[in-house]
């Protein structure tokens, strides 16, 4: 009988998949482990430890008197543990959007900045900062309007998905569309705020980590927990909806319905994130590109992959940006932005090249 | 019971008339081939075969409405290889021919599955270039990679749309034979679009010929292509010569009530 090298090959590459997933895991348990030693704060790479450990059981460990002084725990636990898993949890998040956005719509451009799910959350902010008007109060006044405004734009676009017949191409020009629109708002309040708000405004549209907290970390980390398993379940309709709408229902997936569930679920996932960080590009888009040439298109192991690539990537992000500047934290958004670019370039280089 | 039953299937792109009351049906092994002109309406009847469109009138499969039955119930049933091919994606030829199994499959991909992807491949004779990216296929290797996902779906009724066009002469008589054969031995229902009267009067058992989206003609190749009929759907004069008891149409030149250029 013939060798099958067809099934040796699939197998080979289930493998591979495997593999990755599991370097990537290391790679950022790793990474996160550095992390939490990297700071403004004079402490070691033991004392951070030993700040961890004392601050999940505070009655085992014997803190040196030093320690003590320099409030080493509450440096770790009120700083940097919950930015360092924010910044997991938040490239995780990001880049399964992004993943799921490419496959719905087939495009390797979309993600929730190309659609405008981002530039609608900085229009809410810059109302909520510039006019002071929005639909929560006090501390939640920015992330309150950020939050409504990027599902303002995510409810546009599950309109649009709704509709029959809408193609993915109608459906990406009509988000660079939206994007163009909340931009022009955000020009426009800018145009009219004071120099303070202003500042303010391109501050919260830079993206940072600075403003995590634990409770923060706590919505995003449910919101993403609770998407990732039902996308992980509906992994197969999105197969089928990446080889187009009209085998994708001849496959059996009931493809409007099941379109306008993903856009929903990678919008709230990004909004969620994104209404405490600002804007931070370039991880929705790079993250999948990157996960689909190592290990191909498919979701049951993409989704997790890129999840994981993402992941690393903001928390590499940050590390940069906490210590290139030594005393002073560059926002991560900038940080990403840097790493972006010069792939998007590439990606296009390629493409012209196939 | 026919396998595939429609009756009085019409369907309109908003005002724009595209099928008429179309009936036929279809048994179990057997090839209908549907010819006609461009924009007869083949594709859209295709579709709507699939429900991929929701046409008037009754379509039975397998003697239940087609309207009672949900899509992974229809998947399950019906397979339907496109006419401009998606699998333009970046992912192998082995999971592309994958994705057919989807119906069937619930997360994990069993050994049956496999077996039945690497099953397809060899009868479309593509085995060897299962772990090439689709993108990267020329048009007619496509072609047959989206074909053998329809029989690796492992459903009762086959819905190809052009399946041979982008073929070369050896790959379209070996794919059609292939669909007959299977007709045959698996019991399936096969209704292809195709666009060479020849090809379809070699391997169809039965046509059906369309022209502005109404049934001009059904029956078996010998008793429907005739020079009437050909003048009658395409408005060209042709001679239609008997080949072992298989008609073949030579195309000659329009005719007189029509102002097409003259095919030498």
């Amino acid at each position: 009988m013939m060798t099958d090298t067809g099934r040796q090959e699939y197998a080979r590459l289930t493998e591979k998949r495997a593999l990755f997933i599991t370097a990537l895991i290391v790679i950022l348990i790793a990474l996160a482990g550095v992390a939490v030693t990297l700071g403004s704060a004079d402490l070691s790479v033991a004392d951070s430890y030993l700040a961890i450990f004392a601050g999940l059981f505070p009655d085992a460990v014997d803190l040196p008197d030093r320690m003590v002084e320099s409030n080493a725990v509450g440096i770790i636990w009120g700083w940097r543990l919950h930015r360092v898993l924010f910044a997991v949890v938040a490239g995780f998040g990001l880049a399964i959007a992004g993943s799921v956005m490419q496959g719905v719509l087939r495009n390797p451009l979309a993600s929730p900045f190309t659609l405008g799910i981002a530039s609608a959350a900085s229009c809410g902010a810059s109302i909520a900062i510039i006019l002071g008007a929005g639909v929560l109060s006090g501390s939640l006044l920015v992330i309150g309007n950020a939050f409504l405004f990027a599902m303002l734009a995510a409810a546009a676009i599950y309109g649009m998905a709704r509709l029959r017949g809408m193609g993915s191409e109608t459906m990406i020009l009509a988000g660079i569309a939206l994007m163009y629109l909340f931009s022009a708002v955000t020009s426009l309040l800018q145009y009219l705020g004071t120099a303070a708000k202003v500042q303010e405004v391109v501050f919260w549209m830079f993206g940072s980590l600075d403003k995590s907290s634990w409770p923060k970390l706590g919505i995003v980390t449910v919101v993403v927990a609770a998407v990732v398993p039902l996308l992980l379940w509906r992994a197969w309709d999105l197969n089928a909806l990446a080889e187009g709408d009209e085998t994708a229902a001849s496959l059996g997936v009931p493809v409007e319905r099941s379109m306008a569930g993903f856009m929903l679920a990678a919008s709230l996932v990004t909004a969620v994130i994104i209404c405490f960080t600002g804007t931070i590009g370039f991880i929705g888009l790079v993250a999948p590109h990157i996960t689909r040439m190592v290990i191909g298109t498919d979701h049951r192991t993409l989704i997790p992959a890129s999840g994981l690539v993402g992941a690393v990537l903001l928390l590499g992000a940050d590390c940069l940006a906490r210590t290139l500047i030594p005393g002073a934290i560059i926002p991560v958004g900038i940080m990403t932005a840097f790493l972006g670019i010069p792939f998007f370039l590439y990606l296009f280089m390629r493409r012209r090249d196939a | 019971m026919p396998l595939l039953c429609a009756r009085g299937v019409s369907f309109a792109y908003r005002d724009r008339r595209v099928l008429e009351d179309v009936s036929f049906t279809l048994d179990a092994g057997e090839v209908l081939g549907l010819v006609g002109p461009n924009g007869s309406g083949k594709t859209t009847l295709i579709r709507c075969l699939d429900r991929i469109l929701e046409p008037e009138g009754d379509i039975r499969l397998d003697g239940r409405s087609m309207r009672s039955m949900s899509r992974p119930e229809i998947a399950r049933m019906i397979a339907y290889v496109p006419q401009n091919s998606g699998a333009a994606g970046s992912s192998t030829v082995f999971e592309t021919v994958l994705m057919g199994r989807r119906p069937h499959l619930r997360w994990s991909v069993s050994e049956e599955d496999k077996q039945k992807v690497s099953e397809a491949l060899s009868l479309l004779g593509i085995s060897e270039f299962a772990s090439r990216r689709t993108d990267r296929l020329s048009g007619g290797e496509r072609q047959r990679v989206l074909v053998a996902r329809a029989i690796a779906q492992d459903a009762r009724v086959l819905l190809l749309d052009e399946p041979t066009s982008a073929l070369d002469m050896r790959n379209r008589i070996e794919v059609m034979s292939l669909l007959a054969r299977l007709a045959e031995e698996r019991g399936l229902a096969v209704v292809a679009a195709i666009h060479d009267l020849n090809l379809a009067a070699r391997y169809c058992h039965r046509l059906l010929i369309l022209k502005d989206g109404r049934v001009l003609g059904r029956g078996t190749p010998s008793s429907l292509l005739t020079r009437g009929m050909v003048r009658a759907a395409y408005g060209i004069e042709a001679v239609v010569k008997d080949e072992m008891g298989v008609p073949y149409v030579v195309p000659l030149r329009p005719s007189d009530n029509d102002n097409l250029v003259e095919i030498v």
